[in-house]
């Protein structure tokens, strides 16, 4: 693992990484993925078929189950920022680029 | 201090719940200072001490069984007007919403929730170190940790503010913290309780459990807690595994060559000490094979990982939480994020990223859910022929602050307990007898695991065995 690799998965968690950051998370990360590899030579890869058990995909009906309405005070008081009941975000699309 | 004996005497009279909330708030005032434990003490406890003192005197049948006891919340479990930090940064201004269900079934009981307690952020960690507002000290030994996540919990009961405290488990976050600090750990059965509210860490590893100094009331708390929520469609029934029976005298089953992964001696030698008081009350100990079981840590440091960077995924600054503004929306998320999640938080949410990223993904994360299914037959298999699987709860006592600062170091006080998670089963960690660290005697764990559903076997046999304080005097 390379300290680009390791700022490159930064960028893609969302998350900005000091250099001195990525530096010490190398040798860490490289240090997990050497152990957690072993679980390569218990498996090989004509059985990576799994069975998940009685775990299995539950619906309910499409039902509302709170009072329209009940929730939105509290939900748009923890907004970081507002106007009125709109969320606040910064610009998605900018028009220099 | 335990909720059976606080409940014989509120009924008597002879304590009422206010006083047992007052007392909560003094031992708090008296040893929080040096324990950390809690993150936010509760001011309206006292209200609810009041209609509780009320309800008791009033008197009558069906006073709710846990009418006017007071507990102690991790603060990943949401409780409606409250701050549920999980411990980050990030969290550091969010106030819940609504209540978990574990917290509305313990509110329906007559539960009385004193504070909120400190944990690893987002429950990551065995140690209560990777706390952002610092660490929990171990009331026993406070130059110790108390374990983790659910460290901040477990030190609340040591240090005797409240009878019992709910915590999380994912990897062994109740069961290590117990065995650290002395107290009877519950990790239910995956599914047994609602996961709603809890905020998630790895979602197919993650159950509520329970803290307590007793093994009478872990089952007094689990009975509340536990059942099938509609808000939660990964909740089970009674009947989703079938009967797991109890039994006179049990077979424990022994996985010998797992034991051989780096257990102190002298925690090996508590642990050999149990095996002959179960041997000399007539049960029966067998060796058992689990070779998977000693590759489950690896498989845990894919699965739940990827689990986390996924879930972690929601904590951008945009909705709630702490925002950090930039220049546009994707600055203000790396500046959000920098700022919002410690280190141990960034490691896993970088190693989730990549087990999981194109060309990786069948390497890591298929052979890690792979192997997991392979560790769930293995389990089963055992189960066919012994009735419990004994371990201790963790390799070590608890340990010093600052003491493992290598990752993996860490990773490996939750040997014993990952493989838990990883197939589900429930599983209980009681008082294993003490060990001598520089001249302080410090609790050790053991863990016994029983079958998908079995949590009435582990009661059983928990009561069989603490109630006789000759396997804890060892």
């Amino acid at each position: 693992m390379t300290k680009e690799e390791i700022l490159h998965l930064g960028t893609l968690s969302r998350m900005r990484l000091s250099d001195a950051e990525a530096e010490k998370l190398k040798g860490e990360i490289d240090s997990i993925l050497d152990y957690i590899g072993q679980v390569n030579e218990l498996v090989d890869d004509g059985h990576l078929e799994k069975k998940v058990g009685l775990v299995h995909n539950v619906f309910r009906d499409d039902e509302v189950t709170n009072e329209p309405g009940s929730y939105s005070g509290a939900l748009t008081a923890a907004f970081p920022e507002r106007e009125g009941n709109y969320l606040k975000v910064k610009k998605i699309l900018n028009p220099d680029s | 201090m335990t909720i059976s004996e606080l409940r014989k005497k509120f009924l008597s009279g002879e304590y009422t719940p206010k006083e047992a909330v007052a007392d909560a708030k003094s031992v708090i005032a008296e040893k929080d200072k040096n324990i950390h434990a809690y993150l936010d003490v509760f001011d309206d406890a006292e209200k609810m001490a009041e209609e509780a003192t009320s309800r008791y005197q009033e008197g009558g049948e069906n006073i709710p069984p846990l009418c006017g006891v007071p507990l102690a919340i991790k603060n990943n479990i949401l409780i409606e007007g409250k701050r549920a930090t999980a411990a980050s940064k990030i969290l550091d201004n969010y106030v819940a919403t609504y209540d978990a269900t574990v917290i509305k079934r313990l509110r329906d009981a007559g539960a009385i929730f004193v504070g909120s307690t400190n944990l690893d952020e987002f429950a990551m960690g065995s140690s209560t170190e990777n706390s952002a507002y610092g660490p929990t000290k171990n009331p026993i030994d406070p130059s110790r940790v108390p374990g983790g996540s659910s460290g901040g919990s477990a030190a609340a009961v040591a240090m005797g503010s409240v009878p019992a405290a709910l915590g999380t488990d994912t990897g062994g976050s109740i069961r290590q913290p117990a065995s650290y600090c002395g107290l009877v750990g519950l990790k239910p059965t995956y599914g047994a309780v609602s996961r709603y509210g809890l905020m998630a860490m790895g979602s197919s590893l993650d159950q509520a459990g329970t803290l307590t100094n007793s093994v009478e009331d872990a089952e007094t708390l689990f009975k509340v807690i536990s059942g099938r929520d509609p808000h939660d469609m990964t909740t089970i029934g009674p009947d989703t595994y079938g009967a797991v029976a109890t039994k006179e005298t049990y077979t424990f089953g022994v996985p010998r060559a797992f034991l051989g992964q780096g257990v102190d001696a002298d925690v090996m030698e508590r642990f050999e000490a149990h095996l002959d008081q179960l041997r000399a009350d007539g049960h029966k100990i067998v060796d058992i094979e689990l070779p998977l079981f000693e590759a489950g840590l690896a498989a845990y440091y894919i699965v739940m990982p990827a689990e986390v960077s996924s879930n972690l995924a929601r904590y951008d600054g945009i909705r709630y939480g702490v925002r950090k503004e930039g220049e546009n929306l994707l600055e203000t998320y790396l500046n959000s994020r920098a700022d919002g999640f410690g280190a141990e938080a960034k490691r896993r949410i970088l190693l989730g990223t990549y087990v999981l990223s194109s060309g990786y993904f069948d390497a890591y994360y298929g052979k890690a859910e792979a192997l997991r299914s392979k560790m769930r037959d293995e389990l089963n298999a055992v189960f066919t022929q012994v009735d419990l699987v004994v371990t201790p709860t963790a390799p070590t006592p608890a340990f010093k602050l600052g003491e493992k600062s290598d990752p993996l170091a860490m990773y490996r006080e939750d040997i014993f307990t990952v493989p838990v998670n990883l197939t589900g089963v429930p599983a209980i960690s009681l008082p294993m007898g003490e060990v001598d660290r520089e001249g302080i005697s410090l609790p050790t764990g053991v863990q016994y695991i029983a079958p998908h559903g079995g949590e009435a076997r582990l009661f059983d046999i928990g009561r069989k065995i603490y109630d006789a304080k000759r396997y804890n005097n060892g």
